[in-house]
C-alpha cells in the first residue's frame, strides 16, 4: 500500500507554485526529456503521482537526482504545469525534512576527504535538525 | 398615486428555500403604493399568472412588481401577462430574488433581508413608472453575409431560395473559402470539391445573390433591419464583365514568384491570376505588388495577351453603400502561425508540413499534381508521421486553450488516405486523446487503425530534428510507457485552428461581442446559438467556434431561417425606453451627440418658451427609431436634459433611496 497524502500533495504545489491537476496527460515534457532512459519514473508519471498524493514514493525515487534540471519540459508543456518546478520542489522538501540528513560535528572527520566541497559539509551540519 | 401589486415567487424550492416569501409579502405592505402582495409557488405557470391578472382587475391595479428569477427570463412573460390584464406593459418590474439573492446566499434570514429590499426598491422605481407604447421601425428587405465560404455560401443559397436578396461580400478574389481548399471530406471521403463547386455556382447563378468578391466590409451604421454599410470592392485591374476566365494571361505572365496562396504557398503563381479552375467569379485579378508593370511601368504582356480586352491598369477601389435589413458573419478560420514551435522544425525543414499543406499535396490540382511526394526533394516518403493537439488545448501562451474539434477526423482522414494510397508508406500518429463523437465518426477512425493499419501511439512529440538528412521524432508512448526515437521522412502537425484576423474588427463595427479567443458569442450557448445578442447579427460556422463540414451547413441554414423569419416581418416592434430630451433645459453643448454610438442625436434650431421668454435656441433631439436606449447620452448630460424613458434619473434615484433606506 503506497502511502497517500493530499496535505503533502498540497505542500508540494505550494513549494512549486505548480497546480499539477492543470495536466492534461499528453506527454510531452516525457517525449522532451533528455534523462528520460535514466529515471525510474518519468515526468509525466511524477506530475500525475504529486496530483495523487503519492509523495513518497517520489522522495525515494532516483528520477529526482536524474532531472538536469534543462527546463525544456517547462518550456515545452502546453497546460503550463512545468514539471521541472516540480522536481526542484520535492528536492527542496526531501533536503528540508526534520531530522534528515543531517550529520552531528562528531560525524565530520571521518568525512573529511579532498574532493568533498568543505561547503557540503557544513551545509549537512547546519541543516535542521529538531 | 400608484396602485401597485407584489407578486412574490417561490421558484419551487430555488427562492422559498433560501428566501422567506412570507416575510417578503408582509414587508412590502408596508411600502408606499402597495395596494396588494401574495405568493405563489410558480408564478409563471398558467396558475400564477391567472392569480395576477385577477388581482390587477380586483384591486384596479396600476403597476406590478414580481419578484422572481432574472428579467432576462420572464420579464417578456409578465409583461405580457399585464396586457393581458389590461395594464400597460411598462408598468411592470421584475425584482431579481434568484440570481442576484437565493442562488448566492446561504443564510435564510440575511437572504430575505436582500429580498425585502430588492422588492422595495421596484416598488419605488414602479411608483414612478409612466405607461409607454413601442413604436415601429421599418425592414429592409436585404440580407448581407460576410464571408464566402462553405457557411457563407450555404446561408446566402437558403435566405436567396426563400426569395430574398442576400449580397455576399468575400476578401478573397474568389468564393469557395477553406472547403475549396481540401482534398477529401470525412467521414464518406468524397471529393471536397465536387461537392462544394455546384454551389458555388448556384451562388454565382442565383438571381437573389450579388457577390461582391475581393472586398470587405469597410463601415456598418444602422440597427436591427436597417443597417447602412460601406463596402469597399478592391480593384482587381481586370474588368470582371469582360473577363472570360480563360488564363491565356496566366500562361503569358513573365511575373511568377508569387506565392500561390490557394496551394499554401508550396508553389508559385504568376502576378495576374486565377485562384483556382473552379473559381467564382472565374476572373482573373492582378497583383499590383507583384505585377511587374505595377512596379517598373513596363510589360503590359497581359493586356496585350487578352483578346476579352478585359485588363484595366488603371481600376480603382470602389466604394459602395448598401442597406440591409439583417447581417451574418460567416468569417471562418485560418490555421494558426507556428512560429512559437520552434520544437516541430516547421519553419526550417520543408518536410515538415501543416495538414492543410498536406490537403493541397494530396489534390490532383495541387503543388505535386496529387502525388504524396517530400517538398524538400520531390521524392517519395516511406514513414510518415502526423503529431495532433499542435497548439490546440494550450495554456501555455503558445497555442489555443480550446480543442479544435476537426483534427481528430482529418487525422484519421489523412493517414487513411495515405495508406490505401501508398500501402509501403508507415503512419503513425502521436495522439493526447481522440475524440471523434459525431455520426460514423469513431467507425471511421477505428477503420484507419483496423482495416488500413495506421499506428496510433498515446503520447506526445517532444522534438523533431535533422540527423544525417533525415528527419528524427523524440516522443512518448505513454501506455508502454517508454520514450520513442523514430526515423520518418515528413511530419504533418495538425495545427490549431484560430478565428479569421478580420473577425474582431468586424464584431466592433456591427457591435457584435467577441470572447476571448476572438470568437462571436452567441445570444445564448444552447438556445440562440446562431444570432449575436446584438439584434438583427447572425453567426454562421466556424467564427461562432470550431465546427466541422456537416456542422457548419447545418448552423448556415439555422442562420439562414432566423435572417428569412426576421426579412418575412414588415415591422419591427422598437423598443419604447428611448431617450428624450428636455429642450428648456439642454444647453446645446453636442456631447450627448459625440458619445450616442447609434448615431440617433443631432441638434436643431428651435423656438422655445421658457416660461414665457420666447427664443430660438440649438436643443439636442433623439430619432427614436434609431436610439437603442443604451443611456450614454444621460449620464454625459451635464445639464441634466437628457433622461432615459422607463429608466430616468427620478426612478433610478427612488431605487437607490429604496435600498439605501
Amino acid at each position: 500500500m503506497v502511502h497517500k497524502s493530499l496535505e503533502q500533495a498540497c505542500l508540494i504545489m505550494d513549494r512549486s507554485g505548480v497546480d499539477t491537476r492543470k495536466c492534461m496527460m499528453c506527454g510531452k515534457c516525457s517525449a522532451t526529456c533528455p534523462a528520460f532512459d535514466e529515471m525510474d519514473y518519468h515526468p509525466h508519471q511524477f506530475v500525475k503521482m504529486v496530483t495523487e498524493g503519492d509523495i513518497e514514493s517520489l522522495l525515494s525515487s532516483k528520477s529526482l537526482w536524474k532531472c538536469l534540471s534543462c527546463f525544456a519540459c517547462v518550456e515545452r508543456c502546453p497546460r503550463g504545469v512545468e514539471p521541472a518546478n516540480v522536481v526542484e520542489a520535492l528536492r527542496v522538501t526531501l533536503l528540508r525534512r526534520q531530522g534528515e540528513n543531517y550529520i552531528t560535528a562528531d560525524d565530520i572527520p571521518g568525512l573529511l576527504d579532498d574532493k568533498l566541497p568543505q561547503q557540503a559539509i557544513v551545509s549537512a551540519f547546519r541543516k535542521y535538525k529538531k | 398615486m400608484q396602485k401597485i401589486g407584489v407578486f412574490v415567487c417561490w421558484c419551487g424550492s430555488n427562492i422559498a428555500a433560501t428566501v422567506d416569501v412570507a416575510e417578503v409579502v408582509q414587508a412590502v405592505k408596508t411600502q408606499p403604493g402597495v395596494a396588494f402582495a401574495t405568493d405563489y409557488q410558480y408564478m409563471c405557470s398558467e396558475a400564477g399568472q391567472s392569480i395576477i391578472k385577477n388581482a390587477i382587475k380586483e384591486h384596479d391595479l396600476t403597476g406590478i412588481v414580481v419578484c422572481s428569477c432574472s428579467p432576462r427570463m420572464h420579464e417578456a412573460t409578465f409583461r405580457k401577462t399585464a396586457q393581458a390584464a389590461g395594464l400597460n406593459p411598462y408598468m411592470v418590474e421584475i425584482a431579481n430574488i434568484r440570481e442576484h439573492c437565493s442562488w448566492i446566499h446561504k443564510d435564510k434570514n440575511e437572504a430575505t433581508q436582500k429580498a425585502i429590499i430588492l422588492a422595495n426598491a421596484a416598488v419605488a422605481k414602479v411608483n414612478l413608472n409612466a405607461p409607454l407604447v413601442q413604436g415601429e421601425s421599418s425592414v429592409t428587405k436585404r440580407a448581407l453575409v460576410i464571408g464566402g465560404g462553405i457557411a457563407g455560401i450555404q446561408t446566402a443559397l437558403d435566405i436567396a431560395e426563400a426569395g430574398y436578396e442576400v449580397d455576399i461580400v468575400e476578401k478573397e478574389p474568389t468564393i469557395g473559402g477553406k472547403m475549396a481548399q481540401l482534398d477529401k471530406t470525412f467521414p464518406t471521403l468524397d471529393c471536397s470539391a465536387c461537392i462544394l463547386t455546384p454551389k458555388m455556382v448556384d451562388v454565382a447563378a442565383n438571381e437573389n445573390i450579388t457577390l461582391y468578391t475581393y472586398s470587405e466590409v469597410e463601415q456598418v451604421k444602422g440597427f436591427v433591419g436597417n443597417f447602412s454599410v460601406t463596402i469597399k470592392k478592391k480593384a482587381r485591374y481586370v474588368k470582371e464583365d469582360l473577363c472570360t476566365g480563360c488564363g491565356e494571361c496566366m500562361s503569358k505572365c513573365p511575373s511568377k514568384k508569387g506565392k500561390d496562396e490557394f496551394n499554401c504557398g508550396l508553389n508559385n503563381r504568376t502576378a495576374i491570376n486565377i485562384p483556382f479552375a473552379q473559381a467564382i467569379p472565374n476572373v482573373a485579378y492582378i497583383d499590383a505588388e507583384q505585377c511587374i508593370k505595377f512596379k517598373t511601368g513596363k510589360c503590359g504582356l497581359c493586356e496585350k495577351t487578352c483578346s476579352a480586352n478585359a485588363i484595366d491598369y488603371n481600376q480603382k477601389d470602389e466604394i459602395i453603400e448598401r442597406e440591409y435589413g439583417a447581417i451574418v458573419m460567416a468569417t471562418g478560420y485560418e490555421p494558426i502561425k507556428l512560429d512559437k514551435f520552434d520544437e516541430y522544425q516547421y519553419s526550417k525543414h520543408p518536410d515538415v508540413i501543416t495538414s492543410l499543406e498536406l490537403e493541397r499535396i494530396m489534390n490532383a490540382a495541387g503543388p505535386t499534381g496529387g502525388t504524396l511526394l517530400k517538398m524538400s526533394d520531390k521524392e517519395h516518403p516511406h514513414s510518415v508521421t502526423f503529431i495532433q493537439c499542435v497548439g490546440s488545448r494550450d495554456i501555455s501562451g503558445r497555442g489555443k486553450p480550446y480543442c479544435s474539434k476537426i483534427c481528430c477526423m482529418y487525422t484519421a482522414k489523412h493517414a487513411m488516405l495515405i495508406r490505401d494510397k501508398y500501402p509501403d508508406v508507415e503512419v503513425n500518429v502521436f495522439y493526447i486523446d481522440v475524440r471523434t463523437p459525431g455520426k460514423n465518426f469513431d467507425e471511421f477512425y477505428r477503420r484507419a487503425v483496423e482495416e488500413y493499419g495506421v499506428n496510433y501511439i498515446k503520447g506526445q512529440v517532444g522534438k523533431v530534428y535533422e540527423k544525417d538528412g533525415h528527419l528524427v521524432v523524440q516522443a512518448v508512448d505513454l501506455i508502454a510507457n517508454k520514450q520513442l526515437v523514430l526515423d520518418t521522412d515528413m511530419v504533418v502537425l495538425a495545427t490549431a485552428i484560430e478565428p479569421s484576423k478580420t473577425a474582431r474588427d468586424l464584431a466592433s463595427m456591427l457591435t457584435a461581442s467577441i470572447d476571448t479567443n476572438d470568437f462571436i458569442t452567441e445570444a445564448h450557448p444552447k438556445l440562440r446559438p446562431v444570432e449575436s445578442p446584438t439584434a438583427g447579427i447572425f453567426l454562421s460556422g466556424v467564427c461562432q467556434g470550431p465546427k466541422d463540414i456537416p456542422e457548419t451547413v447545418s448552423q448556415a441554414g439555422a442562420a439562414a431561417a432566423k435572417v428569412i423569419g426576421l426579412l418575412a416581418k414588415d415591422k419591427l416592434l422598437t423598443n419604447p425606453c428611448v431617450a428624450h430630451s428636455d429642450e428648456l433645459l439642454c444647453n446645446g453643448c453636442s456631447q450627448c451627440e459625440k458619445v450616442c454610438p447609434y448615431g440617433a442625436i443631432s441638434y436643431i434650431d428651435k423656438e422655445v418658451n421658457d416660461h414665457g421668454v420666447r427664443e430660438t435656441r440649438r436643443v439636442a433631439q433623439v430619432n427614436e427609431a434609431l436610439c437603442q436606449g443604451c443611456g450614454a447620452c444621460t449620464v454625459t448630460c451635464p445639464s441634466g436634459a437628457m433622461d432615459l424613458k422607463g429608466f430616468t434619473n427620478r426612478q433610478i434615484m427612488a431605487e437607490v433611496d429604496a435600498i439605501c433606506k
